[in-house]
């Protein structure tokens, strides 16, 4: 076991899990953004009046967005730009019958019976995206691993967020999806042993998932405790603190031989072989001292926010903040409204005691403390001081697409000074960048071609011309 | 002293005049620097517009132009500040404001085409130098946004003047609904 920096924090789950999973109802109305996390959007394949099942396709995956499935019976109303999780964003808005009438092509699958590729293909078409946050499609990634031939499949159980304790429910209730979970993904990938890795501040999920593990009596999972430090739930943290191997920052695990899927991302698997059922819900924390009273729910993708928080009693308080994802790595929302989507693993209601107001601002006094803390070994100050003089350059020398934004160094930082967001934007500017590079470069070609092709008409009238003056030649001198 | 003591020290000098001067000749061949890796460079620098406001009829020319000295690195008002800088770095020379005389730097714009008054003429079809416009004789033209650089060449050549230049955000031709 091997975690460089990291920090050690004060827990906040204890209060979310003294109640077991909550059911959120339905609302009436569902917005499914089309960017469910991971940045892209998914392509709709049904338009306003269309009548939809629970489960029924509603938008096809495309890039690194999955497919998407109506959580709801009813009609679509529309697809608009609704307030979302980041910021704004095209959503499909349906109208909720109420019935949960389920589409008739759902059926459970015997997955034993069927191979690789046609496990994948089930996978990919039941929309399961990575449920840790990220809401990458599973069947791409195992579909890496596979062609990688990685051998073992790491379950993502850490869940070293503060607040956040979702995972950790859903391995004390439905530990034997987990474990059902992690058999169809063996099967798919090929890997040859799965490991579920568990921070040690979660006893009895630990003890869950042991006694499901013997239960379903399969010698190729196990179950790996490991000590509560954050970021150690951050994909190549983990893959270094359990194999030993570490990632390159711009590698995937498959090249080490390791594919990563979170716990909750292996219940959804196991439901889809269990009853058909696409991802269509999720476990989400709502938790923080705005919320009466903390719990993890399950609620359908589209629903709102708000309706999680009065599913928790409601929320009071003075200078309520509503973060998206952990206290950490978390961003604040702008509107309870926002839906939930299959990356939202937590509802944050925050008062100023949770998340103390930021001091202002001080100059950098160069202590090195968040170099200490770093996970991905980076110096944060000097990353600092390249980003304050846009020194491209530097940003690139210091390591800046190595940063996992874990906000380790904001954290820590004497002076105040929000390192992590001034990374992403940095990183930002540095995308955009490239997009303009990569659209210089098409230009160019396109403009070359252009040329080219003028040149070559050119010629062409030049030769049409001579041959023209040539036969008027011939015939004068023919008829001479 | 007679010429056939002469003979072999001219002999031997001749000899290594020949020699030295052949492995030179060589070594400069060899080793000349490429006047089209520098243009390349100089190119990719560029944002590649193509709308001629250095006077030069495309980047690349203009990339030409500066390769041999013939023109300043302040005429590309699309580059602005930043691709003068890149310039002066690659360069080794002063950066210094984009010259007004050859414009000034704008937010990024694309052509729209009022496609209700396009009469299909095609005259912007050939002005166009990325290829970026579609369209065909006594059929309605449109311009593809992502693939317009904004070099405003296809404007002049419109006779009834539909073509304008707006804001990325604001291009929304038509679409046709299902």
């Amino acid at each position: 076991m091997s975690l460089r920096g990291g920090l050690r924090l004060d827990s906040h789950k204890a209060r979310p899990l003294e109640r077991p999973i909550r059911g959120v109802p339905p609302p009436t109305e569902i917005a499914l953004a089309l960017d469910q996390g991971s940045g892209e959007e998914s392509v709709p394949v049904v338009k306003a009046g269309d009548a939809v099942h629970m489960g029924t396709l509603v938008a096809a995956s495309a890039g690194a967005a999955a497919s998407l499935h109506s959580p709801v019976s009813g009609i679509v109303r529309e697809i608009a730009v609704r307030t979302t999780l980041r910021g704004s964003g095209r959503c499909i808005v349906i109208e909720n019958d109420g019935n949960d009438r389920r589409a008739a092509s759902l059926a459970p699958l015997d997955w034993r019976t069927l191979d690789e590729v046609a496990l994948l293909e089930h996978i990919a078409a039941g929309g399961v995206a990575g449920l840790g946050g990220a809401a990458f499609p599973t069947a791409t990634k195992l579909a890496l691993a596979r062609a990688a031939r990685a051998d073992l499949l790491l379950l993502n159980g850490a869940e070293c967020e503060p607040w956040i304790c979702c995972d950790d429910g859903l391995m004390r209730e439905r530990a034997a999806q987990v474990v059902l979970g992690a058999q169809v993904m063996l099967a798919a990938t090929g890997a040859r042993r799965c490991v579920v890795a568990i921070e040690d501040d979660k006893p009895e999920a630990i003890l869950a998932m042991e006694s499901a593990v013997s239960a379903a009596s399969d010698a190729r999972i196990e179950i790996r405790v490991l000590p509560a430090v954050f970021p150690l739930g951050a994909e190549g943290a983990l893959v270094t603190a359990v194999t030993g191997r570490e990632v390159p920052h711009d590698g995937l695990p498959p090249q080490v031989g390791v594919v990563c899927q979170n716990v909750g991302t292996a219940a959804a698997v196991a439901r889809l072989v269990q009853d058909g059922q696409p991802v269509i819900s999720r476990i989400v924390t709502v938790t923080g001292s705005g919320v009466r009273e903390p719990c993890n729910v399950e609620a359908r993708v589209g629903t709102p926010v708000a309706d999680l928080i009065g599913a928790c009693g409601g929320s009071d308080g003075p200078e309520l903040r509503h973060i998206a994802g952990g206290s950490l790595t978390g961003r604040i929302l702008q509107s309870d409204t926002v839906p939930v989507t299959k990356g939202l693993n937590c509802v944050l209601v925050a008062t100023s005691a949770d998340l103390p107001a930021r001091g202002m601002e001080m100059p950098c006094i160069r202590c090195g403390d968040c170099a200490t803390v770093c996970p991905a070994g980076l110096l944060p100050q000097q990353l600092h001081a390249a980003a304050r003089t846009d020194d491209t350059a530097g940003l690139v020398r210091y390591g800046l697409s190595a940063c996992i934004e874990c906000g380790c160094c904001d954290y820590v930082c004497p002076s105040a000074i929000p390192l992590t967001a001034r990374f992403r934007t940095a990183r930002e500017q540095q995308h955009l960048q490239d997009m303009e590079r990569r659209r210089a470069l098409d230009a160019k070609a396109r403009y070359e071609r252009h040329q080219r092709r003028l040149a070559e008409q050119a010629e062409a009238e030049r030769r049409a011309f001579d041959e023209a003056r040539r036969r008027a030649r011939d015939s004068e001198t023919g008829t001479d | 002293m007679n010429a056939t003591t002469l003979l072999p020290a001219v002999g031997m000098a001749a000899t290594l005049a020949v020699v030295l001067g052949a492995v030179l000749g060589w070594v400069a061949a060899r080793l000349r620097a490429d006047p089209d890796s520098l243009v390349e460079k100089i190119d990719v620098l560029l944002p590649q517009t193509q709308c001629g406001q250095c006077r030069y009829p495309g980047c690349r020319p203009y990339a030409e132009a500066i390769a041999r000295r013939e023109a300043d690195i302040d005429r590309c008002p699309p580059g602005g500040e930043a691709t003068v800088h890149a310039l002066a770095t690659l360069l080794d020379r002063e950066p210094r404001p984009i010259d007004p005389q050859y414009g000034v730097t704008k937010p990024p714009l694309v052509a729209l085409i009022d496609e209700d008054r396009c009469i299909g003429c095609a005259l912007c079809l050939p002005a166009c130098p990325v290829d970026a416009i579609v369209g065909a004789p006594r059929l309605m033209h449109t311009v593809i946004k992502s693939q317009c650089t904004g070099c405003e060449l296809c404007v002049a050549p419109c006779p009834v003047d539909c073509i304008a230049m707006v804001e990325p955000a604001a291009h929304a031709p038509r679409t046709v609904n299902a």
